[in-house]
Parts: structure tokens; C-alpha cells; sequence
């Protein structure tokens, strides 16, 4: 790995809730470009990392930046303007508000929005086109994934980060969610997927992190932790 | 099946899921298509005929009586869409929105009149209550910052109680620097001969000049708040009252629009209070006590939250309603064809309509029979029933004597009977259904109309619990919906 600026960087964060000490001098790193994962148990701090990393939390110490700039004393909307989008856990769409109306204010960043940005997103999503003055609280729970998605692309994101975007997906959903995220990455947006998934993330990934009571105990590329056997023993099942 | 075996894949291709979003809105039934028919009219249109309506009003002979309604409705228009702000969009319970109109009144008050000698021009005194009101608003705003639901509500409450205390407690305060203890507010006589608006050598000193004011002014009102629900600003306005969290991750600045939201409405509030003060040529503490609090949000959530034309029915429907009940020839109307709409559209048949109400009349003279056979002393037709209907209902009600004993017992049978009607099936509900209409309309002759302004505050309320009840939402509101 040549030494370019991190988009996103976290640096030995440690937070806490009240006396809690959850994240224990977590280092992560997402490049541009590039498709991390981030597994974990549940409750060893996986949404904490990207509320850290958002600001919803702030750390005791340690630093986040964003593009190599010290952003750990900004507020969320600060930090998310300088390029990140969040699908935040449990997708949190403005239920009865429509979808257009949902995806309006994705691209609150944006004073103007070219109708090509719609299209855009409703080219990688027919249904939510076909849904788009439908209220959203009234979608399915995978038509409300992916306008939390197609939200969070609204403000032309350089990075996104999500949390487990498969909840409450049928498998064979799950599947497609991947693919599509997959595709994302492709046309050139970074990733830091947060997911109980593993094998179905670490087979889209570029790299892995992977948590455990608030630390880094694995990282590495995604094909390397696929093969580890103590993750799979202990993740994936098998 | 019609869908395509590679499409079925995907989620919401089947055919009857595909549709349900047209299903959704397209409904059925009379009120759907009359719904329909009215919202496929250009908006010009649907604005436009409610607002020639009133504006009609006073031309069509009327009086100063119902220009002094139409006066309260503006305010309260005023005041709803002002707090639609606050609550219905930002999602802040602000329960000390009266508070900024009493302060409003009372600034104006205190700038335009004989208090403290001084007689400003109106638009100065106008411009000076709003700005003030709308700082007050910014600062009892601070607290949402950190304090949301009922937390706020708690917070905001108190205050808008201490205000009407200070108003009351602040005709004797002492100043360090004075000899004698000043008269800030009148105390419980409030402050009267307060100045009319006079504005560019127009004195407003008819109801009707108010009147016509107050429609140019809510039809501002509404023009800008429109203008704001579907902006870029509104829908995240919008976003915030929905989930605050979600907004911050859309980068939405929370804090800066609550804190707006407050100011806003607070100016808006601070208007109504000075056109308020000038029409009554004075204030008074009590005006601004929990009671009006109270009706504005019944008008606002009736409405439906959030919802514009919702906030300007709700508004009417509380101010006209308990206006049109306060004659007793009118709210016997008024009840008798609710009662009679509502078993219509309980029935959905027209089939039974008839025969409800034919076994409902039966019932009445069964009642007579018996209530003679037994004995009860009663009055005739000539002694008690007036008005229209008095010929019908003179001879088909039993009248008795005694009318607040057996009055009463009838109330409390009629309460009991409904409440246990919606733990019945549909099929015994409409078998008991005549006998309980015709206890509902005794009830209401031989108790309710002796006390018409008791009467009238229960039917206020009982239209509410079922308007309520049969959509939660509000009439115009959106059902909420969960996401989970
Ligand atoms: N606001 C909070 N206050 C107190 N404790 C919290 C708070 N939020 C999270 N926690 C605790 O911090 C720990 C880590 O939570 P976190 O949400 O980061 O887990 P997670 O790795 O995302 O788990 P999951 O996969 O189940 O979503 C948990 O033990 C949780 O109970
Ligand atoms: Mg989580």
C-alpha cells in the first residue's frame, strides 16, 4: 500500500458511553477506491466505529479524519459535507414523506440537483423510480433499503458508509444488495460496509477489518481473512 | 400469473403489489371520487373558492356578530399556522405558543396606548411586537437544543404559565431607582383604550375593516408557508420533525432550523397578539390561560399535523362550531343530522338505514306508552318544545317533569350503552342500534338543552374523541406510518 491520504482515517479512538469503554483504540483506514469491510459479533462496537466516524459520538481521544484533515471536533454535517454519505443502521427514511420527497433530502448538501442525478439513481433502482410518490414508510423493507441507499447517493458521495445493509433481507436479496453495492464500487465510490454477513462481504471486499469487544483483532485483505481459519471459526460458522 | 419469471425475482413485481401504491390513492366510494373530482381542479381553483367565500361574507349582509367570528377565526388561523411551524413541522410540543401572542398583545399594548403614555404609530408599535415577540421566541427556543418531546413540553409549559402569573403579579413592581411601585401590566384588569391601527392615514375602527385585514394577512400566511412546505428548507424542516437523527446524517443543520422554527412562529404569534390587542382595544391575562392553548392544538391536530389545509379547517372548525352551538335551535340541528350522517355512514347499506331508523321512531312512542302507563307527570308540547323542529320532536319525545333526574339517568344509560357497543359484534351493534339513537336524542332534549353551554363544550369534545378515533391522522393529515 503506497503512502496516499486516507479518505477516511480513524486513529487509536477510544469512546465511551458514560463509563462504558466500548472502542478501545481502534485504527482503521479506508483509501479511495477501496471497499473495506467491517465484521464483528454482535455488540463488539461496529455501529459505534462509523457513529465515531460520523460524529454522532465523539471520542476521549484519539482522531478522525476525513481526506487527511483533523475533522474529530466537527459536528455530523460538517464531516458529511466534505464527501461521506451514511445508510445509517435500521435505514431511518422519512416515513411519510415520499421517496422523492426522501431523496430530496439526500442531496440537502447540494443547493442545485440536475435531474440527472435522479436518473441516475433511478437507473440503479427501477423500483424506487417506479415507487417514487409512495410513502416511504409504507415500502417493503427491501424497497426501504435501497432508497436508503439511493438517499445516500443523492449527495454524489466520495465515500459511503453502511450498516449492514442486508438486515432483514431474504438470502436471495441479500445476494443482490451485494451485487449492486459491488457495482457501486465499481463506478468509483469507497466503501466501508458494515456487515454480519462476512462471507458475502468479504467476497465483494477489497479488505477486511474485523472487531471484537472494541478492538482490531484481524485486518487484511479480504481474500487473506476469507481463508483464516480462527475468523471462520469463530464468523463464519465453519 | 402475469409476471414474468425473471422479473419475479426482484421484490414488488407481483402484479397486486405493483399496483398497491394506485390502490392506495385511488379508493373508493363516494367520498374518494368527490375527494378526486376536488383535487383535480387546479389549485387557483380550490384556494380560490373558500377565499371568495369569506370574502363575501360581509357583503352579503351580515352582521357585526359574525364579522366578530370572523375576526377570532383570522387570529386563530394565524396562530395555528404559526404553531404548524413549530410543532406540525419542526416536531417541537411547544405548550408556551400562547405565551408569544399574550406577549405580542401586551407589547402592543403597552406601546399604544395610555399605560406609559405612549401612542406609537401602529407599523412602528407592529414592527417592534414582532421583532421582540420573534426574539422571545429565539430565546425560549434555547432549550430545545438539547430538550425534545416531553421534556420541552414540560419546559415550555411552565413558561407559557409563568407569563400570564407575571401579567397578573406586575401592576405594583418596585424599581430601585424609582419612589413608588409601577404599574407595568394592569395586573387582572389587563390594559384597556388601547390605540386602533391607523396605518398610511387608515384608521381600522370597523369590524369589517379588521375583518378584510385579516384575510390579507392569512392568505400571506398561508402563501408563505406554502411556499416553505414544498422548498428545499421546508422538506427539511420537514425531515427534522420526522427524525432528528436521520436529518443530521442528511447534513440538515437541526439546531439553526428549530431554533427558526420557534422564531418564526413566535413573530407570527407576536402579529396576531397586536392586531388582537388593537381589535379589543385592550388586553387582559386572562385571554392567554390554558383554555385558548388548548383549542389551538385540538385545531391543529384535528387538522391533521403538518398538513396546511388541514391547520386552516381544524382552525374553522374550532372556532365556528362551538359559535354555531351556542343557539339551541341550531345545535339541534346540528346534532340531529351529525347523529343521523354518522349512523349512515356506521351502516354503509342502504338497506338498513330505513329500517334503523324506522325501529328508532318505534321506540320513541313504545317509550311514550310505557313512560304513561307508569305514571311520569310530564309537560305538553306547548311547554317545552320550540323552534322548527318542535312540531316533530313536540309529539314524539316524552317530556318528562322531572327533567334533570330522569334526564340524567338517561345520560349515564347512554354513556354506559355506547361504551359497551364497541365490545358487540356488528350484527348486535345495529339490533341494539335504535333503541340507543333513540336514548342519544331523549337525552339530549330533556337533559342537554337545559344547559346549552355545558352541552356545548361535551358535543365539542365528543366530535373530537370520534373525529379522532376514525382517523387518528387528523382530516387532512398523513397516517403515520413506522419505519422499522
Ligand atoms: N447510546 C448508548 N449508550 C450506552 N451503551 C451503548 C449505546 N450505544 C451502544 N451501546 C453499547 O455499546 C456496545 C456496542 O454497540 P454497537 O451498536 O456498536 O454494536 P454493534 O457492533 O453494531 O452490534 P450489532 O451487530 O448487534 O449491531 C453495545 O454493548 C451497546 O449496548
Ligand atoms: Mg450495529
Amino acid at each position: 500500500m503506497t503512502e496516499r491520504t486516507p479518505l477516511l482515517e480513524l486513529r487509536d479512538v477510544n469512546t465511551y458511553y458514560g463509563q462504558i469503554h466500548i472502542l478501545q483504540g481502534v485504527n482503521l483506514r479506508v483509501f479511495e477506491g477501496e471497499f473495506v469491510a467491517l465484521l464483528g459479533g454482535n455488540a463488539c462496537g461496529k455501529s459505534t466505529t462509523l457513529k465515531t466516524a460520523v460524529g454522532l459520538v465523539t471520542p476521549k481521544s484519539g482522531s478522525v479524519l476525513i481526506d487527511g484533515v483533523e475533522v474529530t471536533k466537527e459536528k455530523p454535517g460538517e464531516r458529511i459535507r466534505r464527501g461521506i454519505a451514511v445508510v445509517p443502521e435500521n435505514r431511518r427514511l422519512f416515513g411519510p414523506m415520499t421517496v422523492m420527497e426522501n431523496l430530496q433530502i439526500g442531496a440537502y448538501t447540494r443547493s442545485h440537483v440536475p435531474k440527472e442525478d435522479y436518473d441516475y439513481v433511478f437507473d440503479l433502482f427501477p423500483k424506487v423510480a417506479e415507487r417514487r410518490n409512495q410513502l416511504a414508510g409504507t415500502l417493503s423493507g427491501g424497497e426501504q433499503q435501497m432508497v436508503a441507499v439511493a438517499r445516500a447517493l443523492m449527495s454524489k458521495p466520495k465515500l459511503l458508509l453502511m450498516d449492514e445493509p442486508s438486515m432483514g433481507l431474504s438470502p436471495l436479496l441479500v445476494e443482490q444488495s451485494f451485487e449492486l453495492i459491488d457495482d457501486l464500487h465499481r463506478q468509483g465510490v469507497s466503501m466501508l460496509v458494515v456487515e454480519q454477513n462476512a462471507n458475502m462481504a468479504l467476497s465483494v471486499a477489497d479488505r477486511g477489518y474485523v472487531l471484537q469487544t472494541g478492538r482490531v483483532v484481524l485486518e487484511g485483505p479480504a481474500a487473506d481473512l476469507a481463508q483464516d481459519a480462527e475468523l471462520r471459526k469463530a464468523y463464519l460458522g465453519r | 400469473m402475469s409476471t414474468t419469471p425473471e422479473d419475479s425475482r426482484g421484490i414488488g413485481t407481483d402484479e397486486w403489489v405493483a399496483q398497491h401504491g394506485e390502490r392506495a390513492q385511488r379508493g373508493t366510494g363516494l367520498y374518494a371520487r368527490i375527494g378526486e373530482a376536488w383535487m383535480g381542479l387546479p389549485s387557483l381553483v380550490r384556494w380560490g373558492i373558500p377565499l371568495l367565500l369569506v370574502v363575501l361574507v360581509p357583503f352579503a349582509g351580515s352582521n357585526d356578530y359574525i364579522l366578530r367570528i370572523g375576526i377570532n377565526l383570522g387570529l386563530f388561523l394565524l396562530l395555528a399556522l404559526g404553531l404548524n411551524l413549530v410543532v406540525g413541522y419542526s416536531g417541537l410540543l411547544d405548550l408556551g405558543f400562547i405565551a408569544f401572542y399574550g406577549f405580542g398583545a401586551y407589547a402592543y399594548a403597552a406601546l399604544a396606548s395610555e399605560q406609559f403614555g405612549l401612542h406609537l404609530p401602529s407599523l412602528l408599535a407592529i414592527v417592534i411586537v414582532v421583532v421582540t415577540t420573534a426574539a422571545f421566541g429565539f430565546t425560549l427556543g434555547l432549550p430545545s437544543r438539547r430538550l425534545t418531546g416531553d421534556y420541552l413540553a414540560i419546559a415550555t409549559l411552565f413558561f407559557g404559565q409563568m407569563f400570564v402569573v407575571l401579567m397578573v403579579s406586575s401592576d405594583a413592581v418596585q424599581f430601585p431607582w424609582m419612589d413608588e411601585p409601577m404599574d407595568l401590566t394592569g395586573g387582572a384588569n389587563g390594559i384597556s383604550n388601547v390605540d386602533q391601527l391607523s396605518v398610511l392615514g387608515f384608521t381600522f375602527d370597523s369590524n369589517l375593516s379588521y375583518y378584510l385585514l385579516l384575510i390579507v394577512l392569512v392568505v400571506l400566511a398561508t402563501v408563505a408557508t406554502k411556499r416553505i412546505h414544498f422548498s428545499r428548507h421546508g422538506l427539511a424542516w420537514r425531515s427534522l420533525g420526522e427524525d432528528s437523527l436521520a436529518a443530521q446524517h442528511m447534513t440538515i443543520p437541526t439546531v439553526r432550523l428549530k431554533l427558526l422554527a420557534f422564531t418564526l412562529g413566535a413573530g407570527i404569534a407576536g402579529l396576531a397578539g397586536a392586531i388582537f390587542a388593537s381589535v379589543q382595544q385592550g388586553v387582559y391575562p386572562s385571554t392567554f390561560e390554558l383554555p385558548l392553548l388548548i383549542t389551538i392544538y385540538a385545531a391543529i391536530i384535528l387538522g391533521g399535523l403538518g398538513s396546511i389545509p388541514g391547520v386552516l379547517l381544524g382552525a374553522a372548525i374550532m372556532t365556528i362550531l362551538p359559535e354555531l352551538l351556542r343557539f339551541p335551535e341550531y345545535s339541534n340541528w346540528l346534532f340531529l343530522v351529525v347523529l343521523i350522517l354518522g349512523t349512515i355512514m356506521y351502516l354503509k347499506s342502504w338497506k338498513l338505514v330505513p329500517a334503523v331508523f324506522a325501529g328508532m321512531i318505534a321506540i320513541g312512542f313504545i317509550a311514550n306508552v310505557i313512560f304513561l302507563a307508569i305514571g311520569v307527570p310530564y309537560l305538553t308540547t306547548a311547554e317545552w318544545a320550540k323552534g322548527p323542529l318542535a312540531p316533530v320532536l313536540g309529539s314524539w319525545i316524552f317530556m318528562p317533569e322531572e327533567r334533570v333526574l330522569i334526564g340524567n339517568i338517561a345520560f349515564v344509560a347512554l354513556v354506559v350503552a355506547v361504551a359497551w357497543m364497541s365490545l358487540l359484534t356488528r350484527r348486535t351493534t345495529i339490533i341494539l342500534l335504535p333503541f340507543v339513537l333513540w336514548l342519544a336524542i331523549f337525552t339530549w332534549e330533556v337533559r342537554l338543552m337545559l344547559e346549552p353551554s355545558i352541552t356545548r363544550q361535551l358535543l365539542v369534545g365528543a366530535l373530537l374523541v370520534v373525529l379522532m378515533a376514525t382517523r387518528p391522522q387528523g382530516i387532512f393529515g398523513k397516517p403515520r406510518v413506522e419505519v422499522l
